[in-house]
C-alpha cells in the first residue's frame, strides 16, 4: 500500500504536521511506536508562535484554558535577587508570551484537534504501537516494516516525515550523522505535587545558596499543582546515587523551605537526569525523506527552543508538501523547508550554546566573567542584558531568503519580508484569525482583489478602517499598505498599492516558481 | 560633562560576552590577565575622558 506521506513520530512535531496536512486535504499517516500520549516529563514551555500556529489549526484554546500563563521571570544569585523581567508582550494578541504545559496534554489537545478534523473529512490516520524497524530507501519513494501487536506489516511511502525524536531511528537506519557539541553538565529534574503559593513566575539562581543545589536552579509551576525544579550538578556525578529519592528530598527541601520558611508538603512526580548536546543534522532533506523536531536538531533546554522549534519546521513544511502533493508546486520548494528549517536550528543552537557557555563557565577566567557580570547586574542596569539564563523562544524569521520578495513600503522592520505576522486586534477578535491556512492578500487602509496564480488562490482581507495597534505594526509612517502572506503567516512582500500583476508575480516567488 | 553610561549600551550583548570569552580562549590564568590589563587600558584610551574613567573605577569596586 502506498501512502503520499507517511510520518513517523506522534509527539507535538508529528501530530501538528498530520493535523495541518489533514486540513488541507493532504492524507497523512502516522506512525507511533506509543498508544495515546506519551509519558514523563518532556517539554513544558510553549511560545506565542506555537500557540498562534495551534490557534491557526484549532487547537490552542484547550491549551492555553489549561496552560500556566506566565510573563515574570527573577533572576537570583546567592541569596540575592538580581532583577526581574517582564516578557508582557504588548496588548492586542490573542496568546500569552508562553504557557507552562506538559508536553502529553499538548499532544492531547493535538489529537483532539486530530479528531474533530477527521469527523469533518481531514484523511488523517494515527496507528499507535506501530514501530517501524527497517527502512528500504528507491529515490522516488520508501518502503518501511513496522512491527505492531499482530505482527509485521509493510507498507511504502512517497514522503517519508521522520519526526521521531531526538534518537531517531529512522537517522540510523539511513547512517545519517548527527553532530555537534556536548556540553559537560548533568541536571536533575524534580517534577514536584504540592499546594504551594508561590508566585507564577519563572524563578533561577546562579550559584543557589540551598545545600547541594549544584551550580544553578530552577523553580517554575506547570498545571495541576507540578512544580519543575531542575538542579545543575556538573559533570563527574555518580547518577545512580544522585537518582536517589532520599537524596533528591534533602535537595528539593532545602530549596523549598528556603523560599517558603518551612519544607512544604510534596510528593515527587517524576525524577531524571540528563545531560544535552547542541547540534543538527546536515542537511534536513534527503531526497523524500524529511527530518523535522528533535530527530534534525537538538538543543539545550534553556530558551524552550526544542518543541517550540520543532512546531515551526512542522509549520514551514504542511503547506510545502500540500502543494507540491497536489502537482501546484515543483518538489524543489522542499529543499526550501531545509534550507529555512536549518537556519532556525542555528540560531537556536547559538542562543542555547551562549546560555549554556554562561551558566556553565568552562574556564577559571570566564567564570570570573561570569561572576562579574551578576555582581554588576546586581548594582548596575547596564549588565543585566548580559545575564544568560536562556533566551527564550522568538518566532524565527527568514528575512533575505529566496522565496521572499520586495517592501516597497519601507513599514515597520517587524512586518518586513520574511518576518511572521505581529497578531493585532481586529474586531471583537483578532488579526492572525482572519489569515486561515492559504496565501492571504492583506490590504490595511486600501482594497485588494482575492488573486489566483499558478494554479493557487490568495483571498483577499481588506482593514479599511486599521486600528491604532495595526497601524503601528502594519504601517509605521506609511498611509496604507498591501502584503502578501504565506499559509505559514510568513510575509512574502509588501508594497504600497494593490498591483495585481506584483501580487502575482510575488507568489510564483513564495513558490519557487520565479 | 560626559557621564558614565550605567544604563544599556551595548548591541548584542551575547555577541559581545562570546567574543570576551572566545578571545581567552587557550590562554593561561596569567596570560588572561594581562589580556585583560591591555584590554581596559586599550578601552581607557579610547573613552579619553578623565572625570568618565574615575566613576567607572568606583562603579566596578
Amino acid at each position: 500500500m502506498r501512502h503520499p506521506v507517511v510520518i513517523v513520530g506522534g509527539g507535538p512535531i508529528g501530530l501538528s504536521l498530520a493535523l495541518d496536512l489533514g486540513l488541507k486535504g493532504t492524507p497523512a499517516l502516522v506512525l507511533d511506536d506509543h498508544d495515546g500520549a506519551g509519558l514523563g516529563s518532556k517539554a513544558i514551555c510553549f511560545a506565542k508562535r506555537t500557540l498562534d500556529i495551534a490557534n491557526r489549526l484549532g487547537a490552542s484554546q484547550a491549551m492555553v484554558d489549561k496552560g500556566i500563563v506566565w510573563n515574570v521571570g527573577k533572576v537570583f544569585h546567592d541569596d540575592h535577587k538580581i532583577f526581574d523581567f517582564n516578557l508582557q508582550p504588548e496588548a492586542g494578541h490573542r496568546n500569552p508570551a508562553f504557557i507552562n504545559l506538559q508536553q502529553p496534554y499538548f499532544e492531547k489537545y493535538l489529537v483532539d484537534a486530530i479528531n474533530t478534523a477527521k469527523a469533518n473529512g481531514a484523511p488523517i490516520e494515527i496507528r499507535g504501537r506501530n514501530c517501524v524497524t527497517a527502512l528500504e530507501n528507491h529515490g522516488s519513494y520508501s518502503t518501511l516494516t513496522v512491527e505492531t501487536p499482530d505482527g509485521p506489516y509493510q507498507l511504502e511511502a512517497d514522503y517519508l516525515i521522520a519526526c521521531d525524536g531526538a534518537r531517531s531511528p529512522l537517522r540510523d537506519m539511513m547512517g545519517l550523522s548527527f553532530d555537534g557539541r556536548v556540553f559537560e553538565d548533568n541536571f536533575l529534574i524534580a517534577d514536584v505535587h504540592m499546594k504551594a503559593d508561590f508566585p507564577t513566575e519563572r524563578w533561577f539562581w546562579f550559584e543557589p545558596p540551598f545545600k547541594n543545589s549544584g551550580q544553578s536552579a530552577l523553580l517554575h509551576k506547570q498545571p495541576d499543582d507540578i512544580w519543575r525544579i531542575d538542579f545543575q550538578l556538573g559533570w563527574d556525578i555518580d547518577r545512580e546515587k544522585e537518582l536517589d529519592p532520599d537524596r533528591i528530598r534533602a535537595r528539593v527541601d532545602a530549596m523549598l523551605s528556603s523560599q517558603a520558611g518551612h519544607v512544604p508538603e510534596y510528593e515527587l512526580e517524576w525524577t531524571s537526569i540528563y545531560t544535552f548536546q547542541c547540534r543538527r543534522m546536515q542537511k534536513f532533506r534527503h531526497g523524500n525523506v524529511i527530518f523535522a523536531g528533535d530527530s534534525a536538531h537538538q538543543v539545550s533546554p534553556f530558551g524552550a527552543r526544542g518543541a517550540n522549534s520543532g512546531v515551526q519546521d512542522a509549520d514551514n513544511l504542511a503547506w510545502k508538501l500540500d502543494l507540491v502533493l497536489k502537482g501546484l508546486a515543483d518538489d524543489s520548494l522542499l529543499d526550501t523547508y531545509a534550507t529555512e528549517r536549518e537556519h532556525g536550528a542555528d540560531e537556536n543552537i547559538l542562543n542555547s550554546s551562549r546560555a549554556t557557555d554562561f551558566m556553565t563557565p568552562k574556564s577559571e577566567v570566564s567564570k570570573i566573567f561570569r561572576n562579574a557580570v551578576l555582581e554588576l547586574a546586581n548594582k548596575h542596569e547596564f549588565a543585566r542584558p548580559l545575564v544568560n539564563s536562556g533566551r527564550l523562544s522568538v518566532p524565527c524569521n527568514y528575512v533575505g531568503f529566496a522565496l521572499f520578495g520586495e517592501d516597497t513600503v519601507g513599514g515597520p522592520e517587524t512586518t518586513r519580508p520574511g518576518m511572521t505576522c505581529p497578531d493585532a486586534p481586529l474586531g471583537d477578535a483578532f488579526l492572525l484569525d482572519q489569515l486561515g491556512g492559504g496565501f492571504t492578500v492583506l490590504a490595511i487602509g486600501t482594497d485588494a482583489q482575492d488573486i489566483s496564480a499558478h494554479g493557487i488562490d490568495a483571498k483577499a482581507i481588506t482593514i479599511a478602517a486599521p486600528c491604532h495597534t495595526i497601524k503601528v505594526r502594519y504601517l509605521g509612517d506609511a498611509e496604507q499598505a498591501v502584503y502578501l502572506i504565506r499559509p505559514d503567516q510568513h510575509i512574502v512582500a509588501r508594497w504600497a498599492n494593490f498591483d495585481e500583476t506584483a501580487v502575482k508575480a510575488a507568489l510564483g516567488t513564495a513558490i519557487g516558481k520565479a | 560633562m560626559n557621564m558614565l553610561i550605567l544604563t544599556p549600551n551595548l548591541p548584542d550583548p551575547d555577541g559581545f560576552y562570546n567574543e570576551l570569552i572566545q578571545a581567552h580562549e587557550g590562554l593561561t590564568k596569567e596570560q588572561s590577565d594581562a589580556f585583560n590589563a591591555r584590554l581596559i587600558l586599550t578601552l581607557a584610551n579610547h573613552i579619553g575622558d578623565r572625570t568618565v574613567l574615575t566613576t567607572a573605577l568606583e562603579a566596578a569596586k
